[in-house]
């Protein structure tokens, strides 16, 4: 055992050929974030310029997801590794079709809530932060799509967790001080279990990396604890996405924060629950998840039945939707449970369209609100004589999340429904439906209470102040979003597809790791 | 060595399983931190407990010359430890804020945010 005087092979461990300059937007969009956010934080004391400097790079980011799309729609999934380490030594970040159509989407609705922040976030708000936590969120949000690395997941968790618990208390009320005591400690036992089964996964396969931990889980023996990790997974993630035994964080405290706040909120943070369901369970254990499918489809009717019967219940305007939010969790989780292309498929589409409709829905209450002066059915009246354009919007919307033709939800329902009918799951396509038709009856009594309801006196809709334009504005693009998903669905359609397909069959992921090791079609 | 590591892991989850059962805030954050000890100590156990040495590669050499110890579990425990304290930290002002602002510990009686005797919608009007 010598000392050698010879070199080492460096080539063996590390990237010895400079990263293509284009493969750097796969760790564009999250080092961007951060370091917008650190330069909001030094200068934490000049909150004129926050949104001056949010604003125009949360635009960027928009540019940059949809550039890694496009790139990642082009040549198929791209890698990048940090610190020139060869997987599966060093964190990777690895981005496919379903990562990049989250990324862009959360971007969008990021874009959407710093505009409309401008109005509803005032001085003191601004001066606790919303602006850098708002990137910081972002870079959390950016980083669980685009991670290929299980570890770096968990990290990426954290992070957007703590910048939510910022915007969660940005006010100090009462009510967000009660709401953000069961939202902190609930979902901090969520990643924490996440963590115990990252932690237990590395003991079994000792990898961290996702590509590297999917082929191993093809190769694993009979006795790996293969269903003991999924089941962890399912409940860490089951938790961060509000499936029902264990969502009573997300009634409790989604409508006590500011209204942008509820509505990022509603749009962004379930769904990196359902992507990390997706991609960890879907793609790392797919024998084990079908294996839990029967756990997986109860727990998703029950869920969309909870949401639409806690949304039929409820008075407030605000907690109504975060039930709706749930209701919609169940959908996704349905076609999580189903597997397969048309479920994941089903799943992925419907996440995209939630994002878009739940964060405009949110502002829609938050309008209705203020011309109101108060978020309950009991006092809400006469909006629909007060604002016709107002109520044109919200009316698309309630039928967009009921999923009704021609806006984006329809065709979210049409693929799990189809996929429900071909798997012969009977059940998971009647409690779709009947989901569906239950939201239909909330939303419609929304809009026979607040809107078609003449106002209990007719004061205040001759005093009614013009609605603010930097919230109406993020509401009409995303509503023109939302129908034009609707009536042209063949594009998403596409790419969607694509994406579940590579979930289902990631031999084009795991090339994209070790090329080396696939340099053909082969499939492994 | 890993069986003594993993029934005090398991000890530790229990205890903080039990606390967190409880209805008292300050039991929680109590229950958080052990958790979080729990967790460093079971991510350390699944690194394998071994006498090898620590992986600093000698003088003059290229690579290191026997083997080494694994140093992934302690980046990824020292990655969790950061981050439960920070989470810890701030759970525990808002546990503060919460007692000065709610005037309670109890989470039964912290229905600010979601009050009792919530009227139904109205059916009619």
């Amino acid at each position: 055992m010598a000392a050698t005087s010879a070199p080492a092979d460096l080539s063996a461990a590390m990237v010895m050929t400079p990263t293509a300059l284009v493969d750097w937007l796969v760790i564009l969009p999250v080092a961007w974030c951060i370091l917008v956010g650190a330069v909001l934080m030094l200068l934490r004391h000049r909150v004129r310029v926050h949104a001056l400097l949010a604003i125009p790079a949360l635009a960027l980011l928009v540019v940059m997801n949809a550039g890694l799309l496009y790139h990642v729609a082009v040549t198929g999934p791209v890698t990048m590794v940090m610190g020139r380490w060869l997987p599966p030594f060093g964190i990777a970040f690895t981005v496919d079709l379903t990562g990049a159509l989250f990324a862009l989407t959360a971007g969008l609705v990021a874009l959407a809530g710093a505009v409309a922040a401008l109005d509803d976030v005032n001085g003191s708000g601004r001066r606790y932060g919303f602006y850098p936590f708002l990137m910081l969120l972002m870079a959390g949000v950016n980083g669980a799509f685009l991670t290929g690395d299980i570890f770096n997941l968990y990290v990426w968790f954290e992070v957007l967790l703590i910048s939510s618990f910022g915007l969660l208390v940005l006010g100090s009320e009462r009510g967000q001080i009660d709401g953000a005591v069961k939202y902190g400690f609930l979902n901090l036992m969520a990643t924490t279990l996440f963590l115990i089964a990252t932690g237990l996964l590395y003991g079994v396969f000792g990898t961290l990396n996702m590509a590297d931990i999917a082929l191993k889980v093809q190769a694993a023996p009979e006795r790996a604890p293969l269903m003991t990790l999924t089941a962890l997974f399912v409940l860490a993630f089951g938790m961060k996405a509000a499936a029902f035994p264990v969502n009573f964080w997300l009634p409790a405290s989604y409508h006590t924060p500011r209204l942008v706040v509820s509505a990022l909120f509603a749009g962004l943070l379930t769904k990196v629950g359902i992507y990390a369901l997706i991609r960890v369970g879907g793609m790392l254990f797919p024998a084990s998840l079908a294996a839990l499918s029967p756990v997986l489809s109860t727990v998703a009717v029950l869920t969309m039945l909870t949401g639409v019967f806690g949304a039929l219940a409820q008075t407030d305007l605000r907690r109504l939707l975060g039930f709706l939010v749930i209701a919609g969790i169940g959908s996704m989780l349905a076609g999580i449970a189903m597997g397969g292309q048309g479920g994941f498929g089903g799943a992925v589409f419907y996440a995209l369209h939630s994002i878009v409709v739940m964060t405009a829905l949110y502002f829609v209450a938050g309008l209705a609100a203020r011309i109101g002066g108060s978020s309950s059915l009991a006092v809400l009246g006469g909006l629909y004589r007060s604002h016709p354009g107002l109520s044109a919007l919200s009316l698309m919307l309630f039928f967009s999340v009921s999923g009704l033709p021609p806006f984006s939800g329809f065709w979210p329902k049409v693929m799990l429904v189809k996929a429900a009918l071909d798997n012969s799951a009977w059940v998971l396509a009647a409690s779709l439906l009947i989901a569906g038709f239950l939201t239909t009856i909330a939303t419609a009594r929304i809009f026979l209470l607040a809107y078609w309801r003449p106002a209990a006196d007719d004061t205040p809709s001759s005093t009614v102040r013009a609605l603010p334009y930097a919230v109406l504005l993020p509401l009409v693009a995303l509503t023109a979003l939302s129908l034009g998903i609707g009536l042209f669905p063949e594009p998403l359609l596409d790419l969607v597809r694509t994406a579940a397909e590579g979930l289902v069959e990631p031999a084009g992921y795991i090339r994209s790791v070790f090329p080396a090791a696939f340099p053909g079609g082969l499939v492994p | 060595m890993e069986p003594i590591f993993a029934i005090v892991v398991g000890l530790f989850f229990a205890v903080a399983v039990y606390l967190l059962l409880s209805k008292f805030i300050v039991r929680v954050l109590l229950g958080v931190a052990i958790l979080g000890n729990a967790v460093n100590l079971l991510i350390f156990a699944s690194g394998r407990i071994l006498r090898d040495v620590p992986p600093v590669i000698g003088a003059g050499l290229e690579v290191s010359a026997g083997p080494t110890a694994n140093p992934l579990p302690q980046a990824l425990i020292l990655t969790a430890i950061v981050i439960s304290f920070s989470f810890f930290s701030f759970l525990l002002v808002l546990s503060w804020r919460a007692y000065r602002v709610l005037e309670t510990d109890n989470t039964d009686e912290m229905r600010v945010a979601e009050p009792d005797g919530d009227a139904p919608p109205p059916l009619r009007y």
